[in-house]
């Protein structure tokens, strides 16, 4: 309970923040913690905004909590436009962080961010995306930033799972795996933390 | 045994693959879906053997479990909301025709106004049909629950619903501990009815009319079954703790020991129930939640010795029954207790909670085990029958 | 637990039924003598009779045996007395009445 990391998504639906939440459980799973991932459901719609959250905790009995998470300890935007509609840092912890996908420096985005006072990250994950995997899948990268940020899992052996399960995913697409791990990589070394 | 994770709908179609029943008839509703549909893909890559009836309706994937169990296979179903009202007067037929269908139940609130959100007022709307309900706190639960399904059912000749609660934990991916598909098969072991339509030489007529001479007679029958049921529940967990390690009864006790205030409830939000009472305790406070694990039969032996000699209980209902008095756990709840001499007997009050998806988060059983501590204090109840999560509260009401 | 049909009737205790009220003998209905329902009965003509067999199809209760393409006697035991087979030979070898 107490050592519990809780994250929450912010997009819109069809761009893949679900999948990228269950992805990180996944990934921390693979990485022997207890995981919670879960999409907050409406009438859905491409576009829409959307919430899913992850609550990630060490070993043992794990978090017994079934609820919503309102005061995150990270913060990811999938979709920079929210910023103009959603309350995206409401409750975030100001020992935490937001991550958003975006070209503007993370001084620029903080200015949108109703005086949030914790870490502002942005990663352009969808030019990384783009030339990666020739297409706007900002998902991949944002989990990498994830990741990267939250350190709730080791950033190599997260590396080093993801390429085994895209490889046993793709096994007859080489050149998917090879792209997704690109744009993994890519998202961590051009993060930039403000 | 093996480590993985997987979401509730996922968890209980996987039970459902190791166990390969004979046949599944199934009509798709949020957010029961991906059941069928998780369940498809096993039979089409040949997993399994069971012989899928798509149907255009849950009245008719109903009916399809009656006919199948009828003829002696094994059968199952899955639905929500909406679809198990619309198999509302066929879960009577199989009730009574005792048959031991398996329904897994993803509880999702009844329309009106549409909502395809979380509460149970589907499964405790047919409450009364003569079916077992077991209900689940998380995904590992749900698992678990499915696997002990049909050793219950097959054995007292009741149908039985193994419900969870949709999205919050059908569509959350969750840790599992999943058995070797041969643990389940030897558990579950084969279904071996006395008597089905199309055994070789036995002519077999199922459903008859049942004239007012018969029908009270068979209604006792199924009722005596239901409460025999409870010994079952319990041998099946026992074999199930053996098997699995994990422990189930017919209700959960948390931090009851020395508890002087509870909160009584069913599924997920038990566990947010938990968390609320861990942090009470580290602050003093005599915190204890009951979780119901069975709610049919009901497991009225249980409560009374949970709840006897605490100060205070909150029992919370995630549907409305409309009776103006509080929800159905509650007016059974109470009803258990009455019994219990006046020394031991607890205040208890209603709280409806979480009704089409309305969260519940620990601050909101902080609240409630406030309020419990205020109305032991005050030796009685001011307010019987209350909705929490409601904007304005009791404020709009007027004398 | 098997038990017949025979043995249920409306004295016994809830234990005694079967569960869900299953019915393990076929043609069970032979035991329901409905013939005692009957006010008016079907006297057979056999001497009028062409054993044109229309009466067999008609008859609702299955109460006129065929025996090697020949009717019999109406079985009294079922028959409930509604008179079609009377109105639907054209022979006059079916009259109802009071016997």
């Amino acid at each position: 309970m107490g050592n519990t990391v809780e994250i929450r998504w912010h997009g819109r639906g069809g761009q893949g923040a679900k999948t990228a939440c269950l992805l990180l459980a996944d990934a921390a799973f693979s990485s022997g913690k207890q995981v919670q991932g879960f999409p907050e459901y409406g009438p859905e719609r491409m576009g829409a905004p959307i919430t899913a959250y992850n609550r990630i905790c060490d070993g043992g009995a794990g978090n017994s909590v079934h609820s919503n998470i309102y005061n995150p300890d990270f913060v990811i935007v999938v979709d920079e436009t929210l910023l103009r509609s959603v309350d995206v840092t409401s409750g975030l912890s100001e020992e935490g962080a937001i991550i958003v996908n975006s070209r503007k420096s993370p001084a620029e985005v903080r200015e949108q961010l109703h005086g949030y006072k914790g870490k502002v990250c942005t990663v352009d994950a969808g030019t990384i995306s783009r030339e990666t995997l020739g297409r706007n899948i900002p998902n991949t990268p944002m989990l990498a930033a994830a990741v990267k940020v939250s350190k709730v899992i080791d950033k190599d052996r997260f590396l080093e799972d993801m390429e085994g399960s895209l490889r046993h995913k793709f096994a007859s697409k080489p050149q998917v795996v090879e792209g997704n791990m690109r744009a993994l990589r890519m998202s961590m070394t051009q993060l930039k933390v403000g | 045994m093996k480590r993985d994770r997987m979401s509730g709908n996922e968890a209980v179609a996987f039970a459902m693959k190791q166990i390969d029943p004979d046949v599944m008839g199934a009509f798709p509703i949020t957010p029961s879906t991906e059941i069928p549909q998780y369940y498809s893909k096993y039979i089409a890559d040949g997993e399994v053997h069971t012989e899928f009836v798509a149907v255009e309706s849950e009245h008719s994937a109903m009916s399809t479990c009656i006919g199948a169990s009828a003829a002696g296979a094994r059968a199952i179903t899955a639905t929500s909301s909406a679809g198990l009202a619309y198999m509302w007067e066929l879960l009577y037929v199989a009730a009574s025709s005792r048959l031991p269908i398996t329904m897994a139940v993803v509880n999702r609130a009844l329309t009106g106004p549409i909502n395809i959100n979380n509460d149970h007022s589907d499964s405790m709307g047919c409450r009364d049909a003569g079916w077992i309900q077991i209900y689940a706190e998380n995904n590992q639960e749900v698992y678990d629950n499915y696997i002990q399904a049909m050793p219950i059912a097959e054995h007292c000749r009741l149908p039985i619903m193994i419900c969870q609660d949709g999205f919050i934990t059908s569509h959350a991916v969750e840790n599992i501990e999943l058995l070797e598909d041969d643990q389940v098969r030897a558990f579950v072991g084969d279904y071996e009815p006395d008597h089905y339509l199309l055994k070789k030489g036995e002519p077999l007529a199922v459903g008859p009319y049942g004239i007012s001479a018969y029908y009270m007679e068979i209604k006792k029958a199924q009722a005596e079954a239901m409460k025999d049921s409870r010994r079952r529940i319990y041998e099946v967990a026992d074999a199930f703790a053996e098997l699995s390690g994990r422990r189930y009864g017919m209700i959960e006790e948390y931090m009851m020991d020395d508890a002087e205030f509870a909160i009584v409830l069913i599924g997920s939000s038990a566990g947010t129930a938990k968390a609320a009472a861990r942090q009470l305790r580290d602050a003093g406070v005599k915190a204890g939640v009951v979780k119901i694990r069975v709610f049919r039969p009901f497991p009225w032996e249980e409560l009374q010795a949970a709840l006897s000699g605490v100060k205070a209980v909150a029992v919370m209902d995630k549907s409305e029954g409309f009776s103006g008095w509080g929800g159905p756990l509650f007016a059974e709840t109470r009803a258990a207790m009455y019994d219990v001499s006046e020394a031991h007997r607890p205040l208890m009050m209603s709280f409806v909670y979480g009704l089409g998806g309305r969260d519940v988060t620990i601050s909101t059983f902080d609240e409630i085990y406030g309020d419990l501590a205020r109305t032991a204090e005050a030796g009685k109840v001011e307010n019987i029958y209350r909705h929490v999560g409601v904007r304005g509260d009791e404020e709009g009401i007027q004398g | 637990m098997r038990e017949s049909m025979m043995n249920i009737n409306e004295q016994s205790k809830w234990y005694e039924l079967t569960p869900g009220a299953e019915i393990y003998e076929p043609a069970t209905s032979r035991e329901v003598k409905t013939g005692e329902w009957r006010v008016l009965t079907p006297v057979f003509h056999n001497d009028q009779c062409k054993q044109c067999l229309l009466c067999v199809p008609f008859c609702p209760d299955v109460s006129i045996p065929v025996e090697d393409g020949v009717r019999l006697e109406t079985d009294l035991d079922h028959c409930k007395g509604c008179g079609i087979c009377a109105k639907v030979c054209s022979f006059g070898a079916i009259t109802m009445e009071e016997v």
